[in-house]
């Protein structure tokens, strides 16, 4: 048996207007949903922009989180995107304590998970890791003991993987009609 | 054509056909009231704005067409956020439009600056700030089309008084492909799959019940919810949102569902192995304690609104669609498996035909279908047993539920009614009998105290050819009362029937039951305000109603007054309570029906 999967990620394309995150952040708190992390951009067409959402499904069921986001005039297409059917990633920036006696064995640390150095300061690193989020993770477990000044991680953003079969982009339903009143 | 964007915005209600703006003006504002001048849709001036919101309200309720407000920024536009929230509750198409102070102050705390969109971000179906003056007739067309489109709801346009004096080239969006809404898609049509499911479980189910919820009515779908009704031959409650949808002196008529609502019709929906829920949302005040609600239902959920499917209680089949297409498509569904005929059900009982098979053609599906005979004689029971009861002894004290009843009695059948929200407006529900479609006004999911008085006046400039009245509360009736100067003024002759019993009736009621009687705050005063003086500084007709041999003189008497608004003290009992009730948060199982049954009236 599979373990529950407690997050799941939305994916909604957005009018790049005023004021639409705060009607999607602001509709999570209406409706006592919650958001486990949430990151936001200008997509290749700039009137929309895509805000992932990673969120918690133990707070609502899934659906009535997409179909009441769906409802918001702002929200252009939403699909949910399984955790095994999505390429996610992540971003994490890190500030460590690396005095000169340290610092050998961070940079063997980010050499073995592949991330950058991208600052480095008297007795300190700022380190630069992309990956899936579990990669981060670990990462983050791993370079916690030498003393973390600052960390910041972005939350992830994801696309459906792409089709091998069809992607299982989960649509809401809704008529293709559009009456004039 | 140059015009001002003051010019465009009136121009653009006059191109949706707005016939009337209730609204009251200040400085952010101002520019778009001077071409109200030359402009032919009237403007009623409210005394507040709240009155103007549900003004608004009132309008859309009874015509179905958006009702349309327009106040000034800050405390103006702050003053109509009830009106706003009480919209979104009952998914009341109005149109909202708020003075803003100029794009450039915006954000340094300016003279009444109040940020109106993120305020009612969550009250409303959507809203839009202007900032380009050429936007202006684009953003009246979405409006409307958001407002009543789809699952109807308010909207509020914010205008910044630069926006409003700037000028701009007017153009007309000629239809909605020049709307900038993309991602607006209303459902309509039903999944033909899951109507055909619906339309076998129709068939499968012996003890069936149709929930009709206020969508019946948003989707103008009475007449095709009575075919259902009649060719099924399923007994249908409606919800207080949905008085008026079907007819209450139709044998298949319950009446309403809920924590007020008769005995029948909530044991029914408890008993029922099958619920039609139609534009019905499983409100809380229906359900009772939900894990109890209709525990042996499988339930039929058809909503316009895709977000109430399954919000509450997962459906065995859910629909999402307008309610008038999909029962529609349901009828054809259900013709196909062999249900062409009608079988309503007291001509089944009476003459046999309710039996296995009834209405259906031969060897179809249909003719398996089971006998609602026993189910049909069960509910017939339910209401010889448990019907609403009061009495009103001779020379007794005035009970508010005959005064209900004298007045249905003594006034057109399709008299609009406008309720308050307490005790009055469960009475007024309970005891009127709804035979029309958008004759009950009342504020169901907000339950906003001060509703009844302006909405009537806009119920009754929607629908000027029939008697409004309102039966309102005391304490309701001193929280919008003033808005009887601007039906005085305006010569909107709307009647008001207070009662009077000097108490937060409704408040009392559940400090009576389940506060040990210990009443905190809910004293009023029968006599303070005078409500037969204050009505006649207000230009109203004022009548003080004591008894209840006085009641039907003094009912006469107000209809008869055509010319300004009638005010109407009734001194009812203030120890009357709203029975039946089912405690919030019980099972509806747990109902009690009056105070003959049980200890102490509970
Ligand atoms: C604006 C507002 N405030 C408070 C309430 C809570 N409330 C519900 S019913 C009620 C009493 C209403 O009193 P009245 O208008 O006299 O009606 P009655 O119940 O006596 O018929 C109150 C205070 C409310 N519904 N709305
Ligand atoms: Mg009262």
């Amino acid at each position: 048996m599979k373990a529950p999967v407690r997050h799941h990620i939305v994916s909604a394309r957005v009018e790049n207007k005023a004021g639409v995150l705060v009607r999607v952040s602001g509709l999570f708190s209406r409706r006592g949903f919650n958001i486990y992390s949430l990151a936001v951009a200008p997509t290749h067409d700039e009137r929309f922009s895509r805000i992932t959402i990673v969120v918690d499904v133990e707070s609502a069921p899934l659906e009535q989180i997409v179909r009441q986001l769906d409802k918001l005039v702002n929200v252009v297409e939403i699909a949910e995107l399984a955790p095994e059917e999505a390429t996610e990633r992540e971003l994490l920036l890190a500030t460590v304590r690396a005095a000169p006696a340290d610092r050998g064995q961070v940079i063997a640390l980010v050499g073995v998970f592949e991330g950058t150095i991208v600052d480095v300061g008297l007795d300190a690193m700022t380190v630069l890791l992309a990956g899936s989020p579990s990669k981060i993770d670990d990462f983050e477990a791993l370079i916690r003991p030498f003393g973390i000044i600052e960390l910041q991680r972005t939350g992830r953003v994801a696309l459906p993987k792409l089709a091998r079969r069809a992607a299982r982009l989960r649509a809401v339903p809704s008529g293709e009609s559009h009456e004039v009143s | 054509m140059q015009l001002t964007g003051a010019q465009a915005l009136i121009k653009s209600l006059e191109m949706k056909d707005v016939e009337v703006i209730f609204g009251l003006p200040g400085g952010a504002i101002l520019p778009v009231y001077d071409p109200i001048l030359d402009s032919p849709i009237r403007h009623i001036l409210v005394r507040h704005e709240q009155g103007a919101g549900h003004m608004a309200e009132g309008y859309a309720h009874v015509t179905g067409r958006p009702g349309v407000a327009m106040v000034t920024s800050g405390p103006g536009a702050t003053n109509i956020v009830t009106p706003l929230a009480d919209a979104a509750m009952d998914s009341i198409p109005i149109v909202v439009i708020t003075g803003q102070v100029a794009t450039g102050s915006i954000g340094t705390d300016a003279f009444q600056e109040c940020p109106i969109t993120g305020v009612t971000m969550d009250v409303t179906k959507h809203n839009w700030l202007v900032t380009d003056a050429q936007d202006i007739p684009r953003v009246v067309a979405e409006a409307f089309e958001v407002a009543s489109t789809g699952r109807p709801g308010p909207v509020l346009i914010d205008v910044p008084k630069d926006v409003s004096n700037a000028q701009m080239d007017w153009y007309w969006p000629s239809s909605v492909s020049e709307l900038d809404l993309p991602g607006y898609h209303p459902a309509t049509e039903g999944d033909p799959r899951a109507v055909r499911e619906a339309a076998k479980l129709i068939l499968c189910a012996s003890r069936p019940v149709i929930y009709a919820g206020g969508g019946v009515l948003k989707a103008h779908a009475a007449d095709e919810l009575k075919e259902l009704a009649e060719r099924t031959g399923i007994p249908v409650v409606t919800t207080l949102m949905a008085r008026g949808a079907f007819p209450d002196s139709h044998p298949l008529a319950l009446g309403m569902p809920g924590m007020h609502g008769n005995y029948t019709a909530v044991t029914a929906m408890q008993r029922a192995d099958l619920l039609v829920a139609l534009g019905a949302r499983f409100d809380d005040r229906v359900t009772g304690k939900v894990s109890a609600f209709a525990p042996e239902a499988k339930v039929i959920h058809v909503d316009v609104d895709p977000a109430e499917l399954g919000k509450v209680r997962q459906a065995e089949v859910q629909i999402v669609g307008d309610a008038r297409r999909v029962i529609g498509e349901l009828l054809r569904s259900l013709a196909a498996l062999g249900l062409c005929e009608p079988t309503t059900g007291e001509a089944a009982v009476v003459a046999g035909r309710s039996g296995r098979g009834a209405g259906a053609a031969p060897d179809s599906p249909a003719s398996a279908r089971p006998d609602l005979g026993p189910w049909m004689a069960q509910i017939r029971a339910w209401q010889k047993q448990f019907p609403l009861t009061y009495r009103q002894e001779e020379g007794g004290a005035l009970k508010p539920q005959y005064v209900v009843e004298v007045l249905r009695d003594m006034t057109p059948d399709d008299t609009i009614v406008v309720a308050g929200v307490g005790q009055h407006q469960m009475w007024a529900s309970q005891y009127w009998r709804f035979d029309y479609p958008y004759t009950w006004v009342n504020s169901g999911g907000a339950g906003t105290m001060g509703f009844a008085v302006p909405a009537s006046i806009g119920a009754k400039v929607g629908r000027p050819g029939k008697m409004v009245w309102a039966i309102d509360g005391d304490g309701c009736f001193q929280m919008t009362a003033q808005e009887l100067v601007t039906a005085s003024a305006e010569r909107i002759p709307v009647k008001v029937a207070i009662l009077n019993n000097a108490y937060l009736g409704m408040v009392r009621q559940w400090q009576e039951l389940f506060y040990e009687e210990r009443y905190s705050e809910v004293y009023l005063s029968p006599d303070l305000p005078d409500y037969v003086k204050w009505a006649e500084a207000m230009g109203a007709v004022g009548v003080r109603v004591e008894s209840a041999e006085e009641v039907a003189p003094a009912i006469e008497k107000a209809n008869g007054v055509d010319d300004r608004p009638v005010v109407m003290d009734f001194r009812t009992d203030a120890f009357e309570k709203v029975y039946p009730m089912v405690p919030a948060g019980a099972s509806n199982d747990d109902i009690i029906v009056g105070p003959a049954q049980g200890e102490g009236g509970r």
